[in-house]
């Protein structure tokens, strides 16, 4: 899991591992993600998640050794 | 030439990757760090940064539909990350096609979708101390 701009603040830098249970959708690392930090819940609903380099659904199955990143609105230009 | 680069972009290079003979068209688009936000603040300069796979797959998707959109145009985007001074380039978007009309239309579209949705972020530095994320508003 990789985050940036805002979240990459609030996470920290360093790649964080994940261990949730098979079957596991996108919704449910984001929720693990959230359970600790209160200033993640505010940037949800502008946060996109990219699954292996392409942008995924909150419902997408992972599995294991999927990558996942947190975008939030960008800014590029 | 699709890049993320972390030293100072030179515009004269990314034309020359697209220049030839067939092309008398060259359009250039230069995004460049200015010394106030929207809001009116004194900026001091930007801090970007970038998802780097994902951003260099979306200039290359972008490549593909400016060809599919204008026709035979060859498109290059570089964009800089890392802490930017005011007056320094952040962004450079080169078109080249046979005629210049769609070398503008080109250049015009490619820069839109960057903005739109290259996976990269920029942080206003302001001064008199204060920053702030800044996001697109497209």
């Amino acid at each position: 899991m990789a985050a940036f701009a805002a979240l990459r603040e609030l996470l920290g830098s360093s790649p964080i591992e994940l261990d949730l249970a098979e079957g596991a959708c996108v919704r449910e690392a984001w929720e693990a993600l959230a359970r600790d930090r209160a200033g993640m819940s505010a940037l949800a609903a502008s946060t996109r998640i990219a699954r292996n380099g392409t942008v995924a659904g909150l419902d997408d199955a992972m599995t294991d050794g999927d990558e996942l990143a947190l975008l939030p609105p960008v800014g590029g230009g | 030439m699709f890049a993320i680069v972390s030293e100072p972009i030179d515009p004269r290079a990314l034309e020359g990757s697209i220049r030839d003979a067939a092309r008398g068209g060259v359009v250039t688009f230069l995004g460049v760090v200015r010394n106030c936000a929207d809001d009116g603040r004194a900026v001091t300069g930007l801090a970007y940064e970038a998802f780097e796979p994902m951003a260099l797959s979306e200039f290359e998707a972008i490549a593909r539909e400016v060809r599919d959109r204008y026709g035979d145009v060859r498109i290059a985007i570089v964009h800089r990350t890392g802490e930017l001074a005011v007056g320094e380039i952040a962004v450079a978007v080169a078109a080249a096609s046979p005629h210049r009309a769609m070398a503008f239309d080109a250049c015009e579209y490619a820069i839109n979708e960057l903005k739109r949705r290259a996976p990269i972020w920029k942080k206003e530095r302001y001064a008199g101390g204060g920053e702030a994320w800044k996001a697109n508003v497209c």
